[in-house]
């Protein structure tokens, strides 16, 4: 990438909110069912019909606004976008314009090479979904399905703080994380729970104004998103660079390509003619409503990740990775409430159950390692029942049988020895047997140890205390 | 006397009394429309069957001892409510053919009282109108004078009263489609307060200012269909949550120390000289009957007009956008795309005037030209509200004509749109302020034509408009004349 050029980068992200009903009538918002199945008069957009507003939408809003620190506003608008569409039953869409119900709000993040970076989030409003178009092969013609039709959706407009796509991928991050942690969204990129455009352009280091920005559509998930900025950017510096001009315009990112092409036409010639839609009163939300539902908000994972460093003495990086799935979270702290030794059970959850999730591509909550049989494994760890190599045989067993740990050491005679007769039988015949060593070790070879206790190790099947046959060892040979 | 001749409040007595069934009353209503509808040209669709079915259920109803206030009664609606099966065409092509899976809430209010829906009047197209002549099924013709307009928007509702199609009917009123119409034809028509009555299910020519409500022959009986059909709607936002009086007890005092003010703005020039001649005796009978005269001022009444027809505009332009030949209703498509599909769908579907309106909302709204019409009209819109609540300051209520002419001639005013616009003067402000108002019949012109008297009331005072209304109609007999048809 030149150097000569600076990328500018903000985002717009569409968070489809989990409500059970959609935002201005009672259908349900299920997703995946019979086409038209999950409609009425209000989202078919029938004449004579009227929207009214689904308070558990707003409930969400003021909780995303409060996690991204806006200002919620005591008296929001919804205002009516206007344009035809297909998949727009009533040829506007009820959006927020003028007075959205969160501004002002901002995440910090870490970035690379600029430290950490506060973004902005100019505003989040909430609005209603369009249905989909469904191209139905061999047929003629399109269909329309307005199931989805007034689905819920947050819209969160970011200031256009982020400086690359690394940055701009770490916002993303982190505001999917805390609508995750919220419980507002399922967080699903590919079925378009979490959607985002991207606002790009370039400007020469050091220029105070803003080249001319690209809006990029279409992409669904945090590698596309990379991809398209990262080519966006390269594309505008190139046409900079060869003394042309970069044009406003929305471009569409071709995943198959990696690139981004130009939808321009009609779509740039739009005047939404926003005006406050006269169906919908304005919306007052009083303060005691935000302050409930600001004693009501989870931890979100910037206290989280405080919390396990200062309190539970993890390292950042142990920290990072459990909080970032507030499920893989939950997981972990259910953990810990049975067994109270957080090294241990970070270790193990950012281990093997992490490791297993990759492997398996099961979701931490459908594992059939429960934290309850987890924690009964780390206790036969921390009592000295099993060694930590043992411990994994039966970490695979559980995870294979669902049994919990007792009852498989127990079935597979797995029990440590600790006691030291036993064990002194066991280093007898090894020194015996390996007399070179033992020669070895007394002329100052004293590393040919570990081959020693390997030895006992392995006559005892693993169930040797390794530090007990460690000090009978010396013992021994000293 | 026949039972068409009979009041809302005589034919519930007698349909209480046994002296006929819901069955006769509705044969004869029917009978009725079969024999003037056609030349009048009132109802767009007349539900013949499932009319003489209600009428039934309702005779079965009255037996089991479980009768509503209005079970039986034959009423007739406006074609821009929503029936559920029946057609709804708000007086559109676009719409010819349009069957609503739903009724509208006051619809269903009348049928769960057990009300009989003869059928679905004749209107201007999405309600834009004040002569019905921009009415897809044809215009609608004056009972007392074929030859002129009955008045717009609702037409048919108020020509169908005058006619004696049906006791009583329920229109809409955006900017006078209840009152202008129903003091052409010599009938009550009453524009309840923004909220009172929901909106749910009727489809929407300029939100913020629709307004359903009653008419009739009598200020009683629109008293009783009031009733029926307000109070909060939790499927309308807008409608207001506050207790529905009874209407009917308002009717029994006198008015006797009610302050009357007489808007200086609205006694002007141009007003026909029957109509103030008309208006003015009216004023006499209620000075005599004890109210106190006095006169007011509403300073902003010159721009009402212009200020309604950027707000009710702009609304329309975007609650007629879902008329695009996608889900429902007409759809011209020369297979040449999208694009070609919603222009010819909405240029063959869409009158003159509907088009006219979206054109001139769609510029109010655009991108440069918003400040400028769109948020000044709102801006004077709120100066016209406060001219209202300084007046009510002074006085209880506000009587005016309700149209500065009496009914004009079929084809006198469509292609001047202007002065078309210009016979909602006084009507207009009313919805602009979302406060009440009536139309109440007091006097005829030298042509023999229906004048109406306008009374204004303070927001939810619909209570003082009817005790008023119905004090004057207790005194004065231009109520009890019939048109001759």
């Amino acid at each position: 990438m030149s150097s000569l050029f600076e990328p500018v980068i903000g985002l717009e992200v569409h968070v489809q909110l989990t409500t059970d009903t959609k935002i201005f009538c009672g259908c349900s918002t299920e997703f995946g069912r019979t086409p038209n199945s999950q409609t009425c008069p209000v989202c078919l957009g029938l004449p004579g019909a009227l929207p009214v507003l689904n308070r558990q939408v707003v409930e969400n809003a003021i909780k995303a606004g409060l996690a991204t620190n806006c200002r919620i506003a005591p008296r929001s608008v919804f205002a009516r976008k206007n344009y035809f569409y297909p998949d727009l039953p009533k040829g506007y869409q009820i959006s927020q314009f003028e007075l959205p119900i969160c501004e002002h709000g901002w995440l910090d993040i870490e970035t690379e090479g600029r430290g950490p970076q506060r973004i902005g989030i100019t505003r989040i409003h909430m609005e209603e979904d369009a249905g989909k178009l469904l191209h139905a092969e061999g047929e003629g013609g399109s269909r329309v399905d307005l199931n989805r039709a007034c689905t819920p959706l947050l819209e969160i407009v970011s200031e256009p703080d982020m400086r690359s796509a690394d940055e701009a991928i770490a916002y993303l991050k982190k505001l999917h994380q805390i609508v995750v942690y919220l419980g507002i969204c399922d967080g699903n990129l590919e079925e378009g729970s979490f959607r985002c455009d991207a606002n790009v352009s370039v400007r020469p280091r050091g220029q105070e104004e803003f080249g001319t920005r690209a809006e990029l559509k279409n992409i669904n998930s945090f590698r596309f998103i990379r991809e398209a900025i990262d080519y966006e950017i390269e594309r505008q510096i190139e046409l900079i660079e060869d003394g042309g001009t970069v044009i406003q315009e929305t471009r569409l990112f071709d995943s198959d390509k990696g690139t981004t092409r130009s939808m321009r036409g009609k779509e740039e010639a739009h005047d939404y003619r926003y005006f406050p839609d006269p169906d919908l009163l304005p919306l007052t939300v009083a303060p005691e409503w935000v302050e409930r539902v600001r004693t009501e908000l989870p931890e979100l994972p910037e206290a989280k990740l405080a919390r396990y460093q200062q309190e539970l003495g993890l390292k950042p990086y142990d920290a990072e990775v459990l909080t970032a799935d507030r499920k893989v979270a939950e997981y972990f702290e259910a953990c810990l409430a049975r067994h109270d030794n957080p090294k241990l059970c970070a270790n193990w959850v950012q281990g093997d159950i992490q490791r297993k999730l990759n492997e398996t591509g099961l979701a931490v909550n459908a594992i059939p390692v429960t934290p309850e049989l987890l924690a009964g494994l780390l206790k036969r760890i921390d009592d000295k029942s099993i060694s930590s190599n043992i411990a994994k045989q039966v970490f695979e067993l559980i995870w294979e049988s669902g049994k919990d740990a007792d009852t498989i050491i127990e079935e597979k005679g797995l029990k440590q020895v600790t006691d030291s007769g036993a064990i002194e039988a066991l280093v007898d015949e090894v020194l015996a047997n390996c007399q070179p060593q033992v020669e070895q070790y007394r002329s100052g070879q004293t590393k040919v140890l570990g081959f020693m206790v390997g030895q006992v190790m392995k006559a005892s099947r693993g169930k040797a205390n390794p530090q007990l046959v460690n000090e009978l060892l010396r013992k021994k040979l000293d | 006397m026949p039972f068409i001749d009979l009041n809302l409040q005589q034919l519930q007595s007698k349909l209480a009394g046994g002296e006929f069934s819901s069955r006769e009353l509705t044969r004869a209503y029917l009978d009725r429309i079969n024999a003037t509808g056609g030349s009048l040209n009132s109802f767009i669709t007349i539900c013949e069957e499932s009319a003489m079915a209600a009428a039934e259920a309702a005779d079965i109803r009255r037996k089991k001892g479980d009768a509503a206030p209005l079970t039986g009664i034959p009423l007739a609606v406006k074609d821009i409510f929503n029936t559920e099966g029946i057609r709804t065409t708000a007086g559109s092509r676009i719409l010819e053919n349009y069957v609503a899976p739903y009724d509208a809430t006051a619809v269903a209010r009348l049928k769960e009282q057990g009300a009989v829906l003869l059928g679905k009047l004749n209107m201007d197209e999405f309600a834009m109108g004040s002569s019905n002549e921009n009415s897809a099924a044809g215009p609608c013709r004056n009972p007392w004078d074929p030859s002129k307009v009955p008045g717009g928007s609702s037409g048919g509702s108020a020509a169908a009263v005058a006619a004696r199609q049906a006791v009583a009917t329920l229109g809409t009123d955006t900017g006078g489609s209840i009152r202008q119409p129903a003091g052409h034809c010599g009938v009550v028509g009453l524009k309840p307060t923004y909220g009172r009555v929901s909106r749910y299910g009727v489809i929407a020519y300029a939100s913020s200012l629709d307004q359903v409500g009653p008419l009739a022959r009598t200020v009683g009986d629109c008293a009783l269909l009031l009733q029926a059909v307000a109070g909060y709607d939790p499927a309308d936002s807008t409608s207001v949550d506050t207790p529905v009086p009874d209407y009917s007890a308002a009717l029994g005092e006198d008015v006797r120390g009610l302050k009357i003010g007489l808007p200086k703005e609205y006694f002007i020039d141009g007003l026909d000289a029957d109509v103030k001649q008309a208006v003015e005796t009216a004023v006499a009978v209620y000075r005599d009957l004890g109210a106190e005269i006095v006169e007011v001022s509403l300073p902003h009444t010159d721009y009402a007009v212009a200020c309604y027809y950027l707000v009710a505009t702009a609304e329309a332009s975007s609650n007629l956008a879902r008329y695009d030949g996608v889900r429902y209703g007409r759809r011209i498509d020369n297979g040449s795309g999208l694009i070609d599909m919603y222009c010819s769908s909405r240029a063959e579907g869409f009158g003159d005037e509907v088009k006219r309106r979206i054109m001139l909302g769609t510029y109010a709204l655009s991108s440069g030209y918003y400040d400028a019409y769109y948020l000044r009209a709102q801006k004077v819109r709120t100066l016209i509200r406060d001219d209202f609540n300084k007046a009510f300051d002074q006085v209880d209520l506000l009587l005016t004509p309700v149209s500065p002419t009496p009914a004009f001639k079929l084809g006198e005013k469509v292609n001047d749109p202007l002065q078309m616009y210009l016979s909602d003067i006084f009507t207009i402000p009313v919805n602009l302020a979302g406060t009440c108002a009536m139309s109440v019949p007091c006097g005829f012109s030298g042509q023999n034509l229906p004048i109406g008297l306008q009374l204004i009331g303070r927001p939810f005072g619909e209570e003082t408009l009817l005790r008023a209304g119905h004090a004057y109609q207790q005194v004065t007999e231009w109520h009890l004349q019939k048109a001759k048809i």
